[in-house]
């Protein structure tokens, strides 16, 4: 598992730009898979068909990261960009940044105080000497993502895009343990999450399912002097009962409450007062999905160094085997 | 407008309908096999809306749309289905205090002056809920520059008039959509009903090349042709689409420009996501002085994003056509 998670994790794919991550996803998956493919907005969708009297679950968990576009390209070859999806400015000055073509640059800021850091005031260094120096390196309008390596701490990880590859992770390894199952499972690795949950939009309006389940990350409020957050590494797989998308489907937080109590699963209630996931996207499609989200408690969620406990990963696989025989007909 | 365009277009197109919000959408060559390829442009424009008639006359007003109070003191409008002229008018600045000359005047303190004598007069030109437009006339100017209100997104109309006007084989839809300046509301219900494959937006966008903004934070410069978006807050367009565009530019020698501001959205935003996702791209005319009662553009960047969405339809018929 770690190694999937580490493959992933290191791989390309900021938001509208995931096709690297889907690529390595589905050479993954289809050999355990009856059906893969990919749609207009870059989801991939793997399906594994159950029996006749199951209902359609579509699990969702995002294959893009947030990251930074090219901008402009100055006359000394330094680099003006924009950011894709939810990047703090604080994670940025000393950050390392790698590009869809390769190239790799360092961030910087000119000067003035920390206070008044804006991004019009931050720039990349990519070791051009000069604007055509740079312009062989890269392109203006090219994607770029942090770069940093994953490590493994024991039982925690560390790496950049755990926000949602770890959740990608959780889903390869539990369909590679489902077999014939009662539901009809759909296994969608979405498509720009970060930048609005997008690609779940058009992938429910495609499957139309009876239950819609996330897997994304959550924070937690384990750290020093944290943000007020009842969800810390260690304890579990994180139920959602809301965040700012979604109110999570009373029946189906009970369903997987009553589950992870049934199987012995270790979990926890999560309430995350700011943040969405795509179960947000998947509840509003056609006349309403019935949806919750199962989260995977997750330390410095978008910075490069994004954490998380292998013990709470491995919970939140059980709890998709689990559901995947469970009888819905009471949702 | 929308009657404007649909005379100008009947002649071309096979069917053309007007939907339930509103939206202008021409159908040519239905039944062509192959892609269906939506262009999609505005009609609608920043306006004021009169929301109230004040003891003398005068009307108070609110935005439609992203309108900066600072640019309508002292211009022309013309109000409602009378077509009122009117004026906007303010507090003169020699009676303003000092801490009011300071600061700008905000929507609240202006008013259009209708030259009406009282209440009564004004309740008879002018109902509430209509609303006020500016007067500026279309001019040529300068080195090929173009002025006029609403060239956002009255160019990317143009555009798309003109693209229809074309010999094109290809199924083609052409939306003229209302309400995107309040929200990208009629791109969505116009995809839903058109069910196209491809979208090609066409827009007028912001350009900042103007003194005081550094080079890195113009959005885009006009006269450096027209631009491709790679991101903007309301979609991530196609990519395999805007590298084709970009390839286009440069066999053609079409100078284009990438927009440097990720902020803004078009229409892109609704019609991606509409049923299982749309293929989209957006060519902008950039535009300075953008949602102000004049805004400035250049007729060569006109130009190129004509000849770069006809290009595009051109290979992509080419490319049909060898199947």
């Amino acid at each position: 598992m770690k190694t999937v998670i580490k493959q992933l994790t290191e791989a390309f794919g900021p938001s509208g730009y995931e096709t690297e991550v889907t690529a390595l996803i589905q050479s993954m998956v289809k050999e355990h898979v009856d059906e893969v493919k990919t749609d207009v907005l870059g989801n991939l969708i793997a399906v594994k068909k159950g029996s006749p009297d199951g209902r359609k679950i579509m699990f969702a968990a995002h294959t893009d990261e947030i990251g930074l576009v090219i901008t402009h390209i100055d006359d000394k070859g330094f680099l003006r960009f924009g950011t894709v999806g939810g990047v703090g400015i604080s994670t940025l000055v000393g950050n390392r940044v790698r590009f869809a073509g390769g190239a790799v640059g360092a961030i910087y800021q000119e000067k003035g105080s920390w206070k008044e850091l804006t991004i019009d005031k931050l720039y990349i260094d990519i070791g051009a000497e000069n604007k055509e120096d740079a312009q062989k390196k890269v392109k203006l309008g090219e994607f770029g993502i942090f770069h940093r390596e994953f490590e493994d701490l024991g039982v925690r990880l560390i790496a950049k895009s755990m926000d949602d590859r770890v959740g990608c992770a959780v889903l390869i390894e539990a369909l590679k343990k489902i077999d014939a199952p009662k539901n009809t499972l759909y296994f969608v690795f979405t498509s720009q999450e970060e930048v609005g949950l997008r690609g779940a939009r058009t992938a429910a309006y495609g499957i139309e399912p009876d239950l819609g389940i996330a897997l994304d990350v959550t924070l937690t409020g384990d750290m020093p002097e944290a943000r007020r957050m009842d969800v810390s590494l260690g304890r579990g797989a994180a139920i959602k009962v809301k965040d700012s998308s979604l109110i999570a489907h009373p029946k189906v937080k009970d369903l997987l409450v009553d589950l992870a109590e049934e199987k012995q699963i270790p979990y926890q209630m999560e309430v995350l007062d700011a943040g969405g996931t795509d179960a947000g996207a998947i509840h509003l499609t056609k006349t309403g999905v019935p949806s919750g989200a199962i989260s995977i408690p997750t330390r410095y969620v978008h910075t490069p160094s994004e954490m998380v406990d292998i013990r709470d990963v491995e919970a939140c696989v059980d709890l998709v085997v689990a559901l995947a025989d469970k009888d819905l007909t009471s949702i | 407008m929308r009657d404007l365009i649909r005379a100008e277009i009947e002649p071309y197109v096979q069917e053309v309908k007007t939907d339930a919000l509103g939206n202008l959408i021409a159908l040519k060559n239905p039944d062509a096999p192959g892609p269906r390829v939506m262009l999609a442009a505005h009609m609608d424009e920043v306006a004021l809306m009169i929301v109230g008639i004040e003891g003398n006359g005068f009307l108070k007003f609110r935005p439609i749309g992203g309108v900066d109070p600072r640019v309508l003191v002292a211009k022309s409008v013309v109000v409602g289905s009378k077509k009122i002229p009117g004026v906007i008018g303010s507090k003169p600045i020699h009676l303003q205090k000092p801490p009011e000359r300071e600061r700008a005047f905000t929507m609240q303190e202006l008013l259009i002056d209708i030259g009406a004598k009282n209440k009564e007069e004004a309740e008879r030109l002018v109902k509430l809920g209509e609303c006020a437009y500016f007067t500026t006339k279309y001019e040529e100017f300068g080195h090929g520059k173009v002025k006029a209100k609403a060239l956002d997104d009255r160019v990317g109309c143009d555009l798309a008039i003109r693209l229809l006007k074309e010999d094109i084989a290809l199924s083609l839809i052409v939306a003229f959509t209302v309400q995107e300046e309040v929200g990208l509301r009629g791109a969505g219900v116009a995809t839903y009903q058109a069910k196209p494959d491809i979208a090609l937006v066409l827009e007028g966008t912001t350009a900042s090349d103007v003194p005081g903004t550094d080079e890195h934070k113009h959005a885009t410069t006009v006269g450096s042709g027209p631009c491709i978006t790679v991101i903007d807050r309301a979609s991530i367009p196609h990519p395999p689409l805007v590298q084709e565009l970009f390839a286009i530019a440069e066999e053609e020698g079409i100078k284009v420009q990438v927009r440097r501001n990720t902020a803004g959205g078009t229409d892109a935003g609704q019609i991606q996501l509409a049923e299982e996702g749309v293929k989209v791209a957006t060519i902008a005319v950039p535009c300075r002085y953008i949602h102000s009662p004049v805004s400035v553009m250049s007729k060569d960047d006109y130009e190129g994003a004509f000849k770069l969405a006809k290009s595009y339809l051109n290979r992509l018929q080419e490319r049909e056509a060898s199947r």
